[in-house]
C-alpha cells in the first residue's frame, strides 16, 4: 500500500531546483519550478541513465546533464525528436510542505 | 474573438513553409485554406530527382501530410487551381467552384518550366522537369521507350539525365553553351563534370541549336537541329529554365513585372495580399532556390502575425548537384573578372578543381570541383564578407588542414560509405543521417542535430554533417548565419546583442534580461541561462547575481559529474608543483571514501574519480585541511597552468618558469570565463610544457618571454599565435591579464580564445593589449577587481550550511 509521506519543505528546495529523495525504489528527483510547482520523477534519464535532479530546470522541463535531452517534469516524457519517458512519482504541496506518494 | 481569414494560394514548399513559420509565432491567429493544383499535399519538389533515379519514392518526400493539415485546422483543397481572384469582394475561386473569402492573401505559386517556342513543342512524351506528374511521366516513357533528349545542361537538365540514364534510358543532353552549368560552373570544371558524367554512360551535344521536334502519330521521335542533323527522340525534357508564375497575380490586376512584384516585407502592390516563392521579384531577383524562399518565407510569417520585425533584403545562393558521386559547390562571383585575384588548384589525375575568387581581402566567390569539403566554411565567409587576410596562405587548404581528431581526417562525405561513422561522439553514421534528412524533411544542420545527435556534441564532424545535407538536398542547404544568429530558440537576439544591452542597461539579474528583451520561455532553457549568467557576472562583478540554478551541474556541484552519476574531484596543484603533505592528504581522501580511480590528468595534477555527491563536502574538508583549493576541472574558467622545471632546475632553463607559472595561476584564481582557459609556461623554447596550443602561452628567452595566445589542443589543434614579447614577470601578468580581460569582455560564451581571436582578428587584439597601453592597464585592472575577494568555493561549502544542501540526499525508507 502506498501512501503519503512527508519528505520536506518547500523550502528546502531550491526554486528552479530540485532535491534527491533516497527511497526504496531508488533515487527520485523532486523539482521546484519557478512558480513553485512541484513535480517528482525516478532520478534516471531515459537515455542512459542520467541523473537528472543533476540538470538544469526550465519552465516545466529539465534538461539532463550528461547529454542534454529535455525531459518533461509532469509526464516524464522526453522532448521530441528524443523517445523515452521516466516514470513519474505523485507528488503534492501543503502549507508549504512537499509529500510524495510512496 | 472571430479569427481572421487567410488563404494561400500554391500548396508547395514557399507557401507551406510560410505557413509552418507563422504558426510558430501566431498559432491562433488565422483560420487558414489552402489551394494547391496538385493533386497531392506539400511534398519536397528538390527530391524528385532521387525519386527519378530510383533513391527514393514519393511517400519518402512528402513534407506535410494530410493529418498535419488537419491537426493544425488547415483546411486543405488539393487537385484545386485557383482562377480568378476578386480583390473587390476578397474571395478566391478554384476552376472546380471552390471558393474561399480572405483578410489576407499569400500567393505562392512557385513557377513554370519554360518550353521552347518551337514546332512540335506540344507533342505527347514533351515535357518539363518539375512536379510529381513529369515525374510519372519520365519513368512511365522509360518503361516503354529507349531515346531520351533532355534540352538544358544545367542543374534540372543534368539531374533529370542522370535519372532517366539510371531507369535504363539512352540519353543525350543537348545544350547551347561552350560547357554545362555555366551558370554555375567555370570552363575547366564544366568539363570535368562532363567527363564525370561520360563515364557514367551519358552522351552530350554541346554548342547545339534546337529547331524542330519532330513527331509520329502525336508523339515525338526526334530532335532537329538548326545545323541540319537530327538524333531520335521518344522523351524530350526541356530543362531551359523557369518562369515566375505570375498568371493568375496579372489577371487579378496586382503590379508583376517577370514576376510579383514585392517590397521587403513580402507585401505585394495590394497591402493585403503577400507573396513568396519562386513567383516574386523581390528588388528584382527571383529566386530558384529554397533557401532563400524559406528566408522570405520567414520574413512574410511574421507581417501576417502582426509582428512585423524583419525584412528580406535578398540573398547570396550556392549550389550543389544532386547527382551521387559527383562533389561540385559553387557561390558568389565564382568567374572572377577585373579587380579579382584568383587561388586556384587544378589535379587531374585525381579529379579535383578549386579556385576562389577575391576581391581585396575578401573572399567574391568560390568553384569546387571533386573535394567540397570546405564549400559551406567559404561560403560563410564570402556571406558575412569576412576579411581573409590573415589566413589567405592557408585558405585553399581548407578550414581542416591543422588537423581534425575523432574521424580519421575523413574530409569528403561523398567517398564515406552509408555504415562509415561520421559522429564519433555519439556514434551516428552516414546512412543515419541520410536517411534522416530524407524521412524528416530536414533542411539546416540545427535540425539534423536534433533528429540524429550528429555534430551536437563536440561539433568536430559538423563539416561533414554539413557536406551530407548539402548532398542531399542540394543548393537548399545553407549554413547559419553566425554573425547574429539567435542565442537559441528562446529568444532571437544573438549573443552580441545580449551582451551589449546588459553593459548598456547595467542589467544585473537573469529575470530581468529576459523581461527587457522579451525572452519567449519562461525562464529560459539549458542554453541561454549559463550564457546569461557568464554575461552578466563577467559585466558586472561584485554588483550581478549569480543564479546557481543557471549554472551547468558541474559548476554548480564543483565537481565534473560521471557518466554514472558519481563525481570527480581534482584539486588545484599550482603550476603542477605538489608537496609530500597534499599527496599524503590525497591518497587518505582517496582511502577513505573509497576512491575507485586516482589518475594523473592530461593537466599535470591528480584526479580522484568516482567520489560520491554526498561525499563531497567531507572530501573538501579534508583536503583543504591540507591546503588544498579547487582546481575548477569542471569551470568555464581557469583551468591550469602547466609548467616545465625551467631555469629552476633545467640546465637549458633561462627563466624560472615554475614560479612563473604559480604567479600566474594565483592572479587568475577563480576566473570565470566565456570558456575554459588554460596557460602553460616554458622555460625555454623547447617548450616542454606544450606552451604552443594553450589559450595564453608563455616561453621563456634570455631576454625575457614571448606570449602566444589563442593556441587550442582539443577537438581541432590550434597553434597559438604570436602576440608580442615582454620583459618582466609583471610585464608577463599584466599582458596577459589584459588579454583574457578582453576575452571575458567580449567573447560570446562557449568560445573559446581561438574562437574569439578569429572572429575580431589578432590585430585587433594586438591593437588593443599590445599597442595601446593605457587600454592594457584598464583591462588588467578590471580583471584584478573582478577577481578581488574570491573565496575557494570548496571551502565556501565546507563552511556554509545552506550551500552544503546541495549536497544532501533526502533519506525516507525509514519512513515508507
Ligand atoms: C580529466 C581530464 C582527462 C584526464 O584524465 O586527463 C579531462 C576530462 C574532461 N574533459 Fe578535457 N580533460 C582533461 C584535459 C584536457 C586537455 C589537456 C590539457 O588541459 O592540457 C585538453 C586539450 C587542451 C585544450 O583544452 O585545449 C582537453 C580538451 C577537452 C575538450 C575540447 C576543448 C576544445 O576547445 O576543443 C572538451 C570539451 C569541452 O570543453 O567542451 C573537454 C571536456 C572534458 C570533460 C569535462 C567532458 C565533460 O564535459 O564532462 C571531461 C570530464 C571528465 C570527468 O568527468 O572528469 N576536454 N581536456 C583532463 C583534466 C585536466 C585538468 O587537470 O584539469
Ligand atoms: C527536380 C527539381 C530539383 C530541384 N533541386 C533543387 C535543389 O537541389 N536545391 C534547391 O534549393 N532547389 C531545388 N529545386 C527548386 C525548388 O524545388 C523550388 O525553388 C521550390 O520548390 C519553389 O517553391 P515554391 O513554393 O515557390 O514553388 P512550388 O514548390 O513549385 O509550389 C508552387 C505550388 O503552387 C501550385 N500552384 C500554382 N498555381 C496555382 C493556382 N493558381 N492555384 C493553386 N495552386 C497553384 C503549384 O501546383 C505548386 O504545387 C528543384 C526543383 C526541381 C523541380
Ligand atoms: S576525458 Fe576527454 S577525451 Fe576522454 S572521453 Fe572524456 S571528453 Fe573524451
Ligand atoms: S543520460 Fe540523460 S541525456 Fe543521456
Amino acid at each position: 500500500m502506498s501512501h503519503w509521506v512527508k519528505i520536506s519543505t518547500l523550502e528546502e528546495i531550491p526554486s528552479l531546483g530540485s532535491r534527491v529523495v533516497q527511497s526504496r525504489q531508488g533515487d527520485i528527483a523532486v523539482f521546484r519550478t519557478a512558480e513553485d510547482k512541484v513535480f517528482a520523477l525516478h532520478d534516471k534519464c531515459p537515455h542512459k541513465g542520467g541523473p537528472l535532479s543533476q540538470g538544469i530546470v526550465h519552465g516545466e522541463k529539465v534538461t539532463c546533464p550528461l547529454h542534454g535531452w529535455n525531459i518533461g517534469l509532469s509526464d516524464g516524457h522526453a522532448t521530441s525528436p528524443d523517445v523515452g519517458s521516466t516514470p513519474c512519482i505523485e507528488v503534492k504541496l501543503e502549507a508549504g510542505e512537499v509529500f510524495l506518494k510512496l | 474573438m472571430q479569427k481572421m481569414k487567410l488563404v494561400v494560394i500554391g500548396n508547395g514548399m514557399a507557401g507551406i513553409r510560410t505557413v509552418e513559420e507563422l504558426l510558430k509565432i501566431t498559432p491562433d491567429l488565422y483560420e487558414i485554406t489552402v489551394f494547391g493544383a496538385e493533386p497531392h499535399p506539400n511534398y519536397n519538389r528538390i527530391l524528385l530527382s532521387p525519386v527519378l533515379a530510383g533513391e527514393q519514392t514519393i511517400s519518402d518526400i512528402i513534407l506535410n501530410s494530410r493529418e498535419w493539415y488537419a491537426e493544425n485546422g488547415i483546411t486543405l483543397h488539393t487537385g484545386s487551381k485557383v482562377t480568378m481572384i476578386d480583390r473587390v469582394n476578397r474571395v478566391v475561386i478554384a476552376e472546380n467552384g471552390i471558393e474561399a473569402e480572405y483578410d489576407r492573401l499569400l500567393l505562392a505559386t512557385g513557377s513554370n518550366p519554360f518550353i521552347l517556342p518551337i514546332p512540335g513543342n506540344d507533342l505527347e512524351g514533351v515535357i518539363g522537369f518539375r512536379d510529381i506528374s513529369d515525374v510519372d511521366t519520365m519513368i512511365a516513357a522509360s518503361a516503354q521507350h529507349t531515346h531520351a533528349v533532355v534540352i538544358g545542361g544545367g542543374l534540372l537538365g543534368l539531374e533529370a539525365a542522370n535519372g532517366l540514364k539510371i531507369r535504363g534510358m539512352d540519353v543525350t543532353v543537348v545544350h547551347k553553351n561552350e560547357w554545362l552549368m555555366e551558370r554555375q560552373l567555370d570552363k575547366v570544371s564544366g568539363l570535368m563534370l562532363q567527363q564525370s558524367l561520360e563515364e557514367k554512360g551519358l552522351k552530350f551535344m554541346l554548342q547545339k541549336d534546337t529547331e524542330q521536334l519532330v513527331g509520329e502519330k502525336g508523339r515525338v521521335r526526334a530532335v532537329r537541329f538548326k545545323d541540319g542533323q537530327a538524333i531520335p527522340a521518344d522523351l524530350v525534357v526541356m530543362a531551359v529554365g523557369i518562369r515566375p508564375n505570375d498568371a493568375l497575380a496579372e489577371s487579378a490586376g496586382i503590379h508583376c513585372n517577370r514576376g510579383i512584384v514585392v517590397n521587403d516585407t513580402m507585401q505585394t502592390y495590394d497591402p493585403r495580399i503577400y507573396a513568396v516563392g519562386e513567383c516574386v521579384v523581390h528588388r528584382g531577383v527571383s529566386y530558384g532556390l529554397v533557401a532563400p524562399l524559406f528566408e522570405q518565407g520567414k520574413v512574410c510569417a511574421t507581417h501576417l502575425a502582426n509582428f512585423g520585425i524583419g525584412r528580406y533584403s535578398g540573398s547570396v545562393t550556392s549550389t550543389k548537384l544532386k547527382v551521387t558521386g559527383i562533389d561540385l559547390f559553387s557561390a558568389g562571383n565564382f568567374m572572377g573578372g577585373e579587380n579579382t585575384d584568383e587561388i586556384v588548384l587544378h589535379d587531374k589525375v585525381g579529379g579535383v578543381y578549386k579556385k576562389l575568387v577575391l576581391e581585396g581581402d575578401r573572399l567574391v566567390g568560390a568553384c569546387l570541383y571533386g573535394d567540397t569539403v570546405d564549400g559551406s566554411w567559404y561560403f560563410q565567409m564570402l556571406k558575412d564578407g569576412k576579411d581573409v587576410h590573415d589566413i589567405r596562405d592557408n585558405l585553399m587548404f581548407g578550414q581542416n588542414h591543422l588537423g581534425d581528431t575523432g574521424h580519421k581526417g575523413q574530409t569528403s562525405a561523398a567517398a564515406m560509405p552509408d555504415t562509415a561513422e561520421v559522429c564519433g561522439c555519439n556514434g551516428v553514421c552516414k546512412g543515419t543521417i541520410v536517411k534522416s534528412i530524407k524521412e524528416n524533411g530536414l533542411f539546416t544542420l540545427d535540425e539534423v542535430r536534433k533528429h540524429t545527435k550528429a555534430s551536437a556534441s563536440c561539433g568536430s564532424c559538423t563539416g561533414l554533417v554539413e557536406q551530407i545535407l548539402a548532398s542531399c538536398i542540394g543548393g537548399a542547404y545553407q549554413p547559419a548565419d553566425t554573425s547574429n544568429k539567435p542565442m537559441c530558440g528562446c529568444t532571437d537576439h544573438s549573443h552580441g546583442v545580449v551582451r551589449q544591452a546588459i553593459r548598456d542597461k547595467k542589467y544585473l539579474d537573469i529575470p530581468t534580461v529576459m523581461q527587457e528583451m522579451q525572452w519567449r520561455t519562461p525562464n529560459g532553457c539549458a542554453s541561454c541561462r549559463p550564457a546569461l549568467n557568464y554575461y552578466l557576472i563577467s559585466t558586472w562583478p561584485h554588483e550581478a547575481i549569480d543564479d546557481p540554478q543557471s549554472r551547468f551541474i558541474n559548476e554548480r556541484a564543483h565537481a565534473n559529474i560521471q557518466k554514472d552519476g558519481t563525481y570527480s574531484v581534482v584539486p588545484r596543484m599550482w603550476g603542477g608543483i605538489t608537496t609530500p603533505d597534499e599527496l599524503r592528504a590525497i591518497a587518505d581522501v582517496a582511502e577513505k571514501y573509497e576512491i575507485p580511480t586516482v589518475k594523473c590528468t592530461g593537466g599535470a595534477r591528480i584526479d580522484l574519480l568516482g567520489a560520491k555527491k554526498a561525499d563531497l563536502p567531507k572530501i573538501w574538508e579534508d583536503l583543504g585541511r591540507a591546503g588544498m583549493v579547487s582546481g575548477h576541472a569542471y569551470g568555464k574558467s581557469i583551468r591550469t597552468v602547466k609548467t616545465c622545471v625551467g631555469a629552476e632546475h633545467c640546465r637549458f632553463g633561462t627563466q624560472l618558469s615554475m614560479s612563473m607559472g604559480v604567479k600566474l595561476e594565483k592572479m587568475l584564481f577563480g576566473m570565470w570565463a566565456p570558456h575554459k582557459v588554460k596557460l602553460a609556461v616554458s622555460g625555454c623554447p623547447r617548450n616542454c610544457a606544450e606552451a604552443g596550443i594553450k589559450d595564453v602561452g608563455v616561453i621563456g628567452l634570455e631576454s625575457g618571454y614571448e606570449l602566444y595566445v589563442a593556441g587550442n589542443g582539443g577537438i581541432k589543434t590550434d597553434v597559438a599565435q604570436f602576440l608580442c614579447k615582454v620583459e618582466s614577470d609583471e610585464d608577463v601578468m599584466e599582458y596577459s591579464g589584459a588579454f583574457l580581460q578582453l576575452y571575458r569582455e567580449e567573447g560570446y560564451y562557449l568560445e573559446r580564445t581561438v574562437h574569439y581571436v578569429n572572429r575580431v582578428g589578432l590585430d585587433y587584439v594586438k591593437s588593443r593589449v599590445v599597442e595601446d597601453a593605457s587600454n592594457r592597464k584598464a583591462l588588467y585592472e578590471r580583471l584584478l577587481y573582478a577577481l578581488q575577494g574570491y573565496e575557494d568555493p570548496w571551502l565556501e561549502r565546507v563552511l556554509d550550511d545552506r550551500k552544503r544542501r546541495e549536497f544532501k540526499i533526502i533519506p525516507v525508507e525509514e519512513l515508507a
